[in-house]
């Protein structure tokens, strides 16, 4: 009998159960994203009511990028990024350390976990709509700021190039430090709580434990966030577009890679879309490797087996 | 005899199936088999309003106000999407290359344009707003009395007008009365008209009102028209790729800062359309006056304003302008020629209608002779908003004196990107190099066949 | 022992700290709620800290106004959302499963592949995304945001981690003893086992769709197949008849109301669930 059913072949039905997840990003995805690579050696727009070409160019599109405002575009996603995620990573990183640290007595931490995770919610979309009209020259925050005395003069917030991106910042932290703070938190928890206990032997105090046996135990954690938010930053498009009326107000400086993308398939303009298309997906190509590199290293192992460890622990 | 039979048959096929065939173009052409469905694409509210006012066959409109019905069980749909950042557009173009594609029912039957962009749909090889003439309206006797100026604009380049308009949009300066007391002494229209008859006389005003603490205009996007109205060139010559930019713009730049830089202008204001231009119509603001035509005072400043009617008043500007104009084009390719010619005929040619028009939404209409009546006659056309003002008398010798500026399908692009541009500079963000050669980045990306961009010296 | 002194000081800060940022997350919500509930001509005489009388009317406003459809566009949403997380969450497990029970010979390629394409950007196929759907005739439908969710890396992989840690492939083979078939075994056995995993995503997924812009607003062309994000969108860009911004405030209320209500009720799965995320990776 067990000899029996160890003849039958079940990998027919591996097949036939990954299939329609191929299938669909077959058609989805690859299929698509051929188009896009063969369209970007075309000129090929719409001019009006006419469409011009599809006319074979080879690489200009890719050349043209190039001289163009690309790399300002890539600095500013960066920019953008930076300021929302080192705040993001350090609050998360205190609020997780405090929330697992039960000789502080938090109290109302259900309360608080819920609230941080509040704006994770919003659509972008409404998010940045509510900034704009919040932040505008005459707008709430103005008149709180000038009747609390703070500022005699209003402030230009959208204006500025670094009030524009500050906001784009901020509102990326409050959408995301919510949610990085309970990840972190899970990992903290997978610590073993022998090593904390053997700290306080040794006489740490409490920033020698974070920064010798917190931080170094949940650093693959601390990757994994990373990479996810430079992932979620290269495609950073609602907050800014909204925000500055896709424009990237002022003098560009709030441009976004995906909002210069945008722009281009807004004027039908498939040839140079395509192009930009594939700079972006040979930079998450680059990024996916770093991705690869990190899913298969030691270190996360070490994390998996330590958050095991703490998923038991909470059952028990 | 055998032949005769084959040929009486013959001849009565014939006639079975002309029969057929004249059934059949009058189920598709003829007005008792129009199409059930008339879709307009408008970006607001506006004509959808007038064609309730003054349309005789409408009969009723649904409470979301998405479909409104007409007496003979026609339907008109109404396909609104924003104006803004080209969405109508868009949205319109998309439905326009498909028209051939979808059912009867789903055609675009009649749209409507901006100046601004009229050109590009009366292009006469794009095709999609049909000849006056086609639907049987004939330009020089049933719209013989429209504002020349009107049917200029919306013609092709062969002079084959394409479209038609209820409205003609001179441009007056609108003031608080309560300013003009407090810095002139004197809140009359006659008198203020003086103080602010030329640009020369305008900048002495505003130093005066600065004096006194006023903005003169809110935003440096006010005056914009004033300038781009007296262009002497297309911003982009027929089937040309190059831009040019009018020096008449680039004064518009200049004075603008110098303006910005006096305190003429309120420096939080960045441009129209937004929460602080609105803001800049409420009672406490320190704005002097807008730049409207009769739809911007109707629409634009009454709901913005929250005081008492009577506080403000018109005069004329400092230099004839016109600004928007909404034409209504009949769609190639319409189910619906006979109910798109009775509206337009209705909306753009009816003296009464046209009247009525004016007195029910304050607009400047397409009618001269009713115009020039409406002007004469304060009973029926004071405004109450502008505590009992009639404005037409100020707005019919503007009218008469436009001069359209020369246009091209490029003109909304250009306008929109060469301000967003400069209002970077305007505010100090950039130097004066850097704002243009964001318009010329900015202006390629939205229309890529374009490029180059010529300056003034 | 240890002195108590410090850590007083830390819990205060903390406290302190934890209840600023709390404030900045509720601020907004609390601005939002006051201008929705102020007439237009109230906004424009400045900002107030208590909320108006106007809430109803607003809202009957937004409710009557046919050319910003919010109902029928939270309905769509509704729509796209539930399917997307119906048929993501069903997909994912049944890849994650095919991969995670059976032996074959691509098995490795499949994983690593899927594992490949988890940080690929949406928008960098949008363009192509775009003129396929148009030939498939689905353009200007709710089609192409829900199926190709079928394919979610993510997804999957959260699914194959928690397979992981919690299926013993013992179970499956007692399941082929008594002659279950292998679909069946999947519905009436592995399902019910990853209940968890998928209450969670479903739940993400639901937001993620309920929040997506930029597909939607590639695909949808009318007025009645509109979602929540895009008719929020056209609202910033509103033509100068629609300046009611007491109307506009009221719009994005409405909009994000349901999503906070979900939240609320499912907020103890919400947040164990990202730290079950957590713990996968």
């Amino acid at each position: 009998m067990n000899a029996k059913r160890k003849k039958i072949d079940y990998s027919k039905w591996g097949y036939i159960f990954i299939l329609p997840f191929f299938l669909s990003f077959f058609i989805f995805s690859f299929i698509p994203m051929i188009d896009t690579v063969r369209y970007s050696f075309f000129e090929y727009y719409r001019s009006g009511l006419k469409e011009i070409g599809p006319n074979f160019v080879g690489m200009a599109n890719y050349v043209k990028l190039l001289k163009s405002d690309m790399i300002k575009y890539g600095v500013n996603t960066l920019i953008l990024w930076v300021i929302g995620f080192i705040p993001q990573i350090v609050i998360a990183l205190m609020l997780a350390e405090w929330f697992v640290d039960a000789r502080l007595k938090i109290h109302g931490t259900q309360f608080f976990k819920v609230v941080i995770y509040l704006p994770n919610l919003i659509m972008a979309s409404a998010f940045a709509m509510l900034f704009f009209t919040m932040f505008s020259t005459n707008g709430p925050i103005n008149a709180i700021l000038m009747s609390l005395g703070w500022t005699k003069e209003p402030i230009d917030f959208l204006g500025s190039v670094w009030g524009t991106r500050s906001l784009v910042g901020f509102m990326n932290f409050l959408m995301w430090f919510g949610n990085t703070t309970i990840m972190l938190m899970a990992a903290i928890m997978g610590i073993s709580p022998d090593i904390f206990e053997a700290s306080e032997l040794d006489g740490c105090n409490s920033f020698q434990r974070f920064f010798s046996i917190t931080l170094p135990l949940i650093r693959p954690i601390l990757a994994y966030t990373l990479i996810t938010s430079v992932i979620g930053g290269l495609q950073m498009f609602d907050v800014p577009q909204i925000l500055t009326n896709a424009q990237g107000t002022p003098n560009r400086t709030s441009m976004t890679l995906i909002m210069f993308l945008n722009s281009h398939l807004k004027s039908k303009n498939y040839g140079m879309a395509g192009a930009l298309s594939v700079y972006l997906f040979i930079v998450s190509g680059i990024l996916c490797f770093f991705v690869y590199r990190m899913t298969n290293n030691q270190d996360l192992d070490g994390s998996k087996a330590a958050a095991k460890k703490a998923k038991k622990e909470k059952r028990g | 005899m055998k032949k005769r039979v084959v040929s009486i048959l013959l001849t009565a096929a014939m006639a079975a199936g002309c029969l057929a065939g004249c059934g059949g173009s009058r189920g598709s052409g003829g007005n008792g088999g129009e199409g059930k469905v008339i879709n307009i694409y408008c970006w607001n509210n506006e004509f959808k309003e007038r064609v309730e006012a003054v349309y005789p066959e409408v009969a009723e409109t649904s409470k979301d106000g998405t479909i409104t019905k007409l007496k003979d069980g026609t339907e008109i749909h109404w396909i609104v999407n924003p104006n803004q950042d080209g969405v109508y557009q868009q949205k319109l173009d998309e439905a326009l290359l498909n028209q051939a594609d979808v059912s009867a029912d789903g055609k675009v039957d009649i749209f409507l344009s901006e100046t601004d962009y009229v050109n590009k749909y009366t292009d006469i090889d794009a095709n999609v707003a049909m000849p006056l003439t086609d639907l049987g309206i004939d330009p020089a006797t049933d719209l013989a009395d429209q504002y020349e100026f009107t049917k200029v604009t919306a013609s092709d380049v062969n002079g084959v007008q394409r479209g038609s308009t209820w409205q003609c949009c001179p441009g007056l300066l609108v003031y608080r009365r309560d300013i003009a007391r407090d810095v002139f002494g004197t809140d009359d229209p006659q008198a203020v008209g003086e103080k602010v008859k030329d640009w020369e006389t305008m900048e002495a005003t505003a130093r005066e009102l600065a004096a006194k603490g006023y903005y003169t205009f809110a935003s440096y996007a006010d005056t914009f028209r004033l300038y781009g109205n007296s262009i002497t060139e297309p911003w982009v010559k027929q089937g040309d790729i190059v831009v040019r930019v009018d020096q008449k713009i680039m004064d518009w730049v200049n004075d603008s800062k110098e303006w910005l830089d006096a305190g003429y202008l309120d420096k939080t204001v960045k441009g129209q359309w937004n929460a602080d231009w609105n803001q800049a119509m409420g009672s406490s603001s320190k704005v002097f006056a807008f730049l409207f035509p009769a739809w911007g005072i109707d629409f634009t400043l009454k709901p913005n304003w929250d005081g008492e009617n009577g506080a403000w008043a018109v005069t004329n500007p400092p230099q004839e302008y016109n600004w928007g104009g909404s034409y209504i084009h009949a769609c190639t390719g319409t189910d619906n020629p006979e109910h798109v010619k009775d509206i337009i005929l209705a909306l753009t040619a009816n003296k009464e209608n046209l009247l009525k028009i004016s007195s029910d939404f304050s607009d400047f209409t397409n009618t001269q002779s009713s115009m020039r009546q409406a002007a004469e006659d304060d009973a029926n056309f004071a405004s109450e908003f502008l505590g009992g003002q009639n404005a037409f008398a100020y707005f019919s010798p503007v009218a008469e004196n436009i001069v359209m500026a020369p246009l091209s399908a490029y003109d909304q692009g250009c306008v929109e990107l060469i301000q967003n541009s400069f209002s970077d500079y305007l505010q100090g963000q950039v130097d004066y190099d850097r704002a243009k050669s964001n318009f010329e980045t900015a202006i390629m990306e939205r229309y890529p066949e374009i490029k180059q961009v010529q300056w003034p010296d | 022992m240890k002195s108590k002194g410090p850590n007083v000081f830390r819990s205060v800060f903390a406290h302190v700290t934890l209840i600023i940022l709390s404030f900045m997350c509720l601020f907004f919500f609390y601005i939002l709620f006051v201008n929705a509930s102020r007439s237009h001509a109230d906004l424009q005489k400045g900002f107030s800290a208590l909320p108006g009388a106007f809430l109803w009317k607003n809202l009957s406003n937004v409710a009557n106004d046919g050319s910003f459809p919010m109902f029928r566009g939270i309905l769509n949403s509704l729509i796209v959302s539930g399917s997307s997380a119906a048929i993501c969450t069903y997909f994912s497990a049944l890849t994650a499963y095919g991969l995670y029970a059976y032996n074959f010979k691509l098995k490795k390629v499949a994983f690593t592949f899927i594992m490949a394409i988890l940080v690929m950007p949406t928008q960098v196929t949008a363009m192509g995304f775009l003129r396929l759907i148009t030939n498939m005739g689905m353009y200007d439908s709710l089609l192409p945001l829900i199926i190709p969710s079928i394919a979610s890396p993510s997804v999957f992989y959260f699914m194959y981690s928690y397979l992981e840690s919690s299926l013993p492939m013992s179970l499956v083979e007692a399941a082929r003893i008594d002659g279950s078939g292998e679909f069946r075994t999947f519905n009436s056995i592995i399902l019910p086992i990853t209940k968890p995993a998928i209450a969670v995503q479903a739940i993400f997924t639901f937001v993620g769709s309920w929040n997506n812009y930029f597909v939607p607003a590639l695909v949808i062309q009318s007025k009645t197949r509109m979602t929540v994000p895009i008719l929020i969108a056209t609202l910033r860009g509103a033509d100068y008849m629609n300046f009611d911004m007491g109307k506009i405030y009221t719009m994005i209320l409405v909009a994000i109301v349901p999503i906070i209500l979900v939240y609320l009720l499912l907020s103890k799965y919400i947040i164990a669930g990202v730290t079950l995320g957590g713990v996968k990776e």
